[in-house]
């Protein structure tokens, strides 16, 4: 089974964002860079199927040049080939799907399996936009994945509980929290990526229209909450929330 | 221009409570764009749920039926709605961002070569809209190009809209689908069950994290006191991670967004992922026993105590007062 795991460069969720005095973005000189971890978990759950059957994991990211590192750390963790689709501009959710559908084309894997949505732009849309562009099912926020040949059966995690459905591959998955816990990159793994394949490729050349269509004007730090008050006991906590707050 | 479809989301022959802040949302933007607010209620039989939104304010309601829409699945939900979006000439569609908002819209929006919004908090006069970032950490505000613009709203930002008198038109289409080219299939719902209120809906949250150290914890040490504040149950990650409590319960950036009246974060930290979820709530306490936890920076109530004291205790005092 060929298996393609697009990949995004976020900060780490550990980061303090500053937003920038003038809107224009978030302070990036104290950040650490990873993949994004839902994408991690795609990467990890494609492994676990190359380990199960046959098949060849391909790594995807669209990107800078630094955004290599990325895909080297993926590689180390035992993906076989990386693309990196070289661009300088942010892409809207639209630009980046219309450049996986075409690796897609060109690459025919039987399975799409990405993160739900990355940690810093939280958009949840890249997945679901691919599938529809290559006319393909989708699954999204999958907590389990499973086959039987060519048909694959999805867990998804929905409100109130959970789903399955069920399609024939090619298909897209989107990666929920729970579907597995990723691997480390072993020193083995990280000598070998070294001399695994990563190939470059232009994101203008592939044909798609990247005119962004969604723009960000401006970012701004969130309204801040004010800082509240230590209560000495429990019922001093229930006699305000009572009388004070008036919740209870 | 500036008609809004609204995809109003049902359930079990009625309309939760998110897709009545979808409704008051479209209302909001069809106003603002100077266009007009259309429901769209989609089913195998949608003609009882369409007389019934037809009574949330909307100028028209219509109900789009096909065998095919009978179960939710994407692909055949996002042609019945974008051939629905072409017909009727719609410059917007808005879903509230639930885990069926979250799967339809954006392949709705590819299909129409159209820019989304996910997760919006706010409606700008302007044609803009804001939405968070960075789990929140910061807000946005976004403009979309083009003749047709997808949008989800955050079901906490916006309120419900209320039934009224007047009762809008309401037109039956009947859905084209190409079903041949409808790929997935519906196996199986497993819904968590429960009697608790729903957590996007409840007035009142509880939430357990790592602190409670088992599941066993929450059913004899918190759920008492969920229940006897009438309240719904969530959790952190961490607690839904180690196997305390169903996924479904989770409330953070990437789990479910509240905001209660009053939000009670019992051992929980308080990581910026957590907050995300739960930070827009009216009132929130926080009980942990370590005084630097984060949660305490958001606390509008802080207690410093062992959990497994404090609870109890605060079952107790919750049902004294309530007998006052």
């Amino acid at each position: 089974m060929k298996i393609l795991v697009p990949i995004k460069r976020v900060p780490d969720p550990a980061t303090t964002i500053r937003v920038m005095p003038d809107g224009s973005g978030i302070a990036t000189d104290n950040v650490k860079w990873v993949i994004n971890p839902f994408d991690e978990i795609a990467i990890e759950e494609a492994l676990r199927i190359k380990e199960k059957q046959q098949g060849e994991v391909v790594l995807v990211t669209i990107g800078q040049s630094t955004w290599q590192e990325q895909l080297r750390t993926g590689l180390a963790m035992g993906a076989d080939r990386a693309i990196l689709v070289k661009t300088d501009t942010a892409l809207d959710s639209l630009a980046i799907a219309g450049l996986l559908a075409k690796v897609a084309e060109e690459q025919k894997p039987d399975l799409i399996i990405l993160g739900k949505q990355a940690i810093d732009d939280d958009s949840n849309q890249v997945p679901q936009m691919v599938a529809e562009m290559l006319g393909w099912p989708q699954a999204t926020f999958a907590s389990k994945v499973e086959f039987a040949d060519k048909k694959c059966t999805v867990v998804r995690e929905v409100d109130g509980g959970l789903e399955t459905i069920a399609f024939n591959l090619p298909g897209v998955i989107s990666t929920d929290l729970r579907l597995n816990e990723p691997r480390y990159a072993s020193l083995p793994g990280i000598m070998k990526a070294r001399k695994k394949e990563l190939k470059e490729v232009a994101a203008d050349s592939l044909g798609v229209d990247l005119a962004p269509k969604l723009k960000i004007k401006t970012l701004a730090a969130p309204p801040k909450r004010q800082a509240g008050k230590k209560v000495g006991s429990v019922q001093e906590l229930v006699q305000v929330l009572h009388t004070e707050a008036k919740v209870i | 221009m500036g008609d809004v479809l609204i995809f109003a989301e049902h359930q079990l022959g009625h309309f939760p409570k998110t897709t009545l802040t979808a409704i008051h949302a479209g209302l909001e933007l069809a106003q603002k764009r100077g266009g007009k607010a259309i429901a769209v209620v989609a089913s195998d039989n949608p003609d009882a749920l369409a007389a019934d939104i037809a009574k949330y304010g909307v100028a028209k309601v219509i109900a789009l039926a096909s065998p095919a829409l009978k179960n939710y699945l994407a692909d055949a939900h996002a042609q019945a709605l974008a051939n629905l979006v072409k017909s009727t000439g719609a410059e917007y569609v808005l879903a509230t961002a639930t885990a069926i908002g979250k799967d339809l819209m954006p392949r709705l929006a590819a299909r129409m070569k159209a820019p989304m919004a996910s997760d919006i908090s706010a409606i700008g006069d302007d044609g803009t809209v804001i939405r968070p970032m960075y789990a929140g950490n910061a807000m946005a505000t976004v403009e979309m190009d083009g003749p047709v613009k997808v949008i989800t709203v955050r079901g906490t930002a916006f309120d419900a809209s209320k039934p009224g008198d007047a009762a809008a038109p309401v037109e039956k289409v009947s859905a084209e689908i190409d079903t041949a080219s409808a790929k997935m299939e519906f196996v199986a719902f497993n819904q968590t069950k429960s009697d608790r209120p729903q957590l996007t809906e409840a007035r009142i949250v509880v939430s357990g994290g790592r602190g409670l150290k088992s599941g066993d914890n929450f059913k004899t040490v918190l759920e008492p006191l969920v229940d006897e504040m009438g309240a719904a149950m969530g959790a952190s990650r961490a607690a839904v991670d180690a196997g305390f409590v169903p996924n479904d319960l989770q409330v953070g950036q990437t789990g479910k967004v509240v905001a209660p009246e009053l939000y009670v974060a019992v051992g929980i930290s308080g990581a910026i992922q957590h907050l995300a979820g739960m930070k827009d709530s009216k009132i929130i306490v926080a009980i942990n026993k370590d005084e630097e936890a984060p949660i305490f920076n958001v606390a509008d109530y802080g207690l410093v105590a062992d959990l497994f004291k404090a609870v109890p205790e605060m079952a107790e005092e919750v049902k004294k007062a309530k007998a006052h």
